[in-house]
């Protein structure tokens, strides 16, 4: 049991009267990669907002790290600390040069000493290879730049899950390559990873396996291999001959 | 020599067109001058309507024949460019022109060359001009109010003091940089109220002050032998035991009764006024609204009803009030609910007041500021693990306050003109004394010297402001 880092139990979500998630079952394995892909409004990004709460949900469990996620969670900031997460848009802070972007949590919500955490964070710059760009303003970098900074802050929580929200829609298609790359290194290290995409190349290198996902419902999980070699429902196939 | 058409100009006969151009202008413009300035009239053989009109038609020409594109003297393009553009824009130039040529004799003459500011009576002001003697004799009234004479030092002495502490910032090193914020919003302005309350009212109560500078001082220097472990107790504790122990063992109160020491000359709220208590009023004013309204914004957008509730009702309060009723009923209305032994300094609940009055305005202001950041910026605060307050002091708050910093200034400068209204309750800052100077019955007839001196000084402090805003919007502008 303890490998699963995530466990997700007949969860329900309603945004008013429409429902986005119906009785969703996941469970999650440390060091796995998970894609989930579907179309849009099917509710795949508010699923992964609800895994730190960014989101909440009515009904049903969600337990990261064995820590339940309730209405009355203390420390929700705890785990959202050990959550780390990339967003479509970015949003890197714009008033902080890169470095600071990524020294921020640390040195405030983990009490880390500055010189320390300016190294941790030079150090993952390094790996996503902006580190030449730290004392520029994110308004200064490009999509793809801003979005590995992304990356980069994030790691420098040094998170146990990472959490993936369309990394790469916002870019242009020549920047998708640069963040994808990082995102592969991430993979290999060995991070627990879930990942919304409609980049289907990423899911056959790196993914473990493929979540599709119609309508609040989690339709089809499967070995990625077997996701894209024969797909079991029609919804799946109709979606894959589609997209690719 | 190509055509000359003076109806097109173009580049090929540049120097005629300039030339013929120029010549009609500076002549336009001479005969306004010579008219204004001298009084002469040098086209005055020419029928009426033709003679008033003359130089504008003179001018209006010349402009238009200096209109050429792309002339490469830079120069000339520069003045098509900006006031020359077309036939209507060269026309509203010269107008422009001519107006302030006109009108600058007059003023002049009564600021200048009519003005009498030698002598020390009202006598010696028999010219046409502005009387500044009336301004020379009273100025210590204007500057300082009601305020005795031989005391005025005070009031130097801490606006010196004051100006100096303000400027810390700058000379801070690497090392001290991160307190900065800290002292400008908890230590400076409690300084500030120290200096501006114990210091220039003086009386018995300028010891308190004296016992907590003396203990502040101590307490600093032995505070650098204190290891850092401890130093939050230690700065928290030792000042305050270091304060009781003068107050109450080592200067015991009667030794001021023995006459042993002798305290400052104890000068009540009501006496002080003029520029001086501008200063003070909008001071005060501006470092607490700020707070008060940074407080009352956040809990508009809080998730507590309650809080919510109570900033929206302060909010709506505040500003559904004229700020005279305010101040009326804070100096008249207020002291009837106060228990009978209470007493709250005039001086105060008026800064109370307007502190309040000006904090819903600003609440609105920074709230417009935090509308304004996208949802992600908070997102992706509270998934790097942040709480509310880190989230917002860190993130939101930064970048929220630096979209408002015009509406701030704004509501600054508002205040800063708002100020003349406390003369309802019978405070006279600087507008307050030009009244009463003005009904001085030695001084009867100088109101207009006096507003323009008020007008003058407050020009100067409300552009000072702006320009600083203006500033700080620059030095924190980093996108792109």
């Amino acid at each position: 049991m303890s490998d699963k880092i995530i466990q997700i139990a007949e969860m329900n979500k309603w945004f008013g009267d429409f429902q986005v998630l119906k009785n969703i079952n996941l469970e999650v394995e440390k060091n796995k990669k998970i894609v989930v892909c579907g179309p849009s409004g099917s509710g795949k990004s508010t699923l992964i907002r609800c895994i730190n709460r960014l989101e909440e949900h009515q009904e049903g469990s969600i337990i990261v790290d064995g820590n339940e996620l309730t209405a009355d969670t203390k420390d929700i900031e705890k785990i959202r600390a050990e959550v780390g997460m990339v967003f479509q848009q970015f949003n890197l802070f714009p008033h902080l040069s890169i470095l600071d972007n990524c020294t921020l949590a640390p040195i405030w919500v983990k009490k880390m000493p500055k010189k320390d955490a300016e190294d941790l964070a030079i150090q993952h710059l390094e790996k996503v290879q902006i580190a030449d760009q730290a004392s520029k303003y994110p308004g200064q970098l490009s999509g793809g730049q801003q979005q590995r900074c992304a990356i980069a802050r994030a790691l420098c929580m040094e998170p146990k899950i990472m959490l993936f929200d369309e990394p790469t829609s916002a870019l242009d298609p020549e920047m998708i390559k640069e963040v994808l790359d990082a995102m592969v290194n991430l993979a290999k290290a060995g991070m627990t990873m879930i990942v919304v995409t409609h980049e289907m190349g990423f899911a056959k290198e790196v993914a473990d396996e493929v979540i599709f996902m119609d309508e609040g419902m989690i339709v089809e999980r499967a070995e990625t291999k077997e996701f894209f070699a024969n797909p079991k429902s029609d919804r799946t196939k109709l979606f894959l001959s589609q997209i690719l | 020599m190509n055509k000359l058409n003076f109806l097109q100009t173009d580049k090929n006969n540049l120097n005629t067109y300039l030339y013929t151009g120029v010549i009609l202008v500076v002549l336009s413009i001479f005969i306004v001058f010579l008219n204004s300035f001298f009084n002469k009239d040098i086209i005055s053989f020419l029928p009426g309507s033709i003679s008033f009109f003359l130089p504008l038609i003179l001018g209006f020409i010349g402009l238009h024949l200096i209109r050429i594109d792309y002339s490469s003297l830079k120069l000339l393009d520069s003045i098509n460019k900006n006031i020359n553009t077309n036939n209507f824009n060269a026309f509203l130039s010269l107008l422009i022109v001519f107006a302030v040529i006109k009108s600058l004799p007059p003023l002049l003459s009564w600021f200048i060359f009519d003005a009498n500011i030698a002598g020390d009576s009202k006598d010696v002001c028999t010219g046409s001009g502005a009387c500044w003697t009336y301004i020379k004799i009273w100025f210590n009234r204007f500057m300082y109010g009601m305020y005795p004479n031989a005391e005025q030092w005070r009031i130097n002495l801490s606006f010196i003091a004051l100006a100096f502490l303000g400027t810390i910032g700058f000379f801070a090193t690497e090392k001290f940089k991160k307190y900065l914020t800290l002292y400008y919003v908890v230590v400076y302005p409690v300084i500030a109220f120290f200096f501006i309350f114990f210091f220039i009212s003086g009386g018995p109560i300028f010891f308190d002050f004296s016992y907590g500078i003396i203990a502040a001082v101590i307490s600093v220097i032995i505070g650098f032998f204190i290891p850092s472990k401890f130093k939050m107790y230690y700065f928290i504790i030792v000042p305050i035991t270091l304060y009781i122990l003068l107050k109450y063992v080592f200067f015991y109160e009667e030794l001021i009764e023995l006459g042993k020491l002798e305290a400052l000359e104890w000068v009540e709220t009501g006496a002080w006024g003029g520029l001086s208590l501008t200063f003070i009023v909008s001071f005060f004013c501006l470092i607490f609204c700020f707070p008060i309204g940074l407080f009352l914004s956040l809990g508009r957008r809080s998730d507590f009803p309650i809080i919510k509730y109570f900033s929206i009702g302060m909010i709506e309060f505040w500003r559904g009030v004229p700020l005279i009723t305010v101040l009326f009923m804070s100096s008249v209305m207020f002291p009837m609910f106060l228990p009978e032994d209470m007493f709250i300094d005039k001086l105060v609940r008026v800064i109370i007041a307007i502190s309040l009055f000006e904090a819903a305005y600003v609440a609105e202001v920074i709230r417009g500021g935090l509308q304004a950041l996208p949802r992600g910026q908070y997102d992706a605060a509270k998934s790097l693990g942040m709480g509310y307050w880190k989230m917002h002091i860190l993130v939101i708050l930064p970048q929220a306050l630096k979209l408002v910093i015009p509406g701030i200034a704004n509501t600054f400068l508002a205040l800063v003109k708002d100020t003349p209204l406390i003369f309802v309750v019978g405070l006279l800052e600087i507008v307050g004394m030009l009244n009463l100077a003005k009904t001085n019955p030695e001084w009867l007839g100088f109101a207009m010297e006096g507003y323009v001196f008020a007008s003058v000084l407050f020009f100067i402090i409300c552009y000072a402001m702006s320009k600083y805003s203006y500033n700080l919007e620059q030095k924190y502008k980093t996108e792109r």
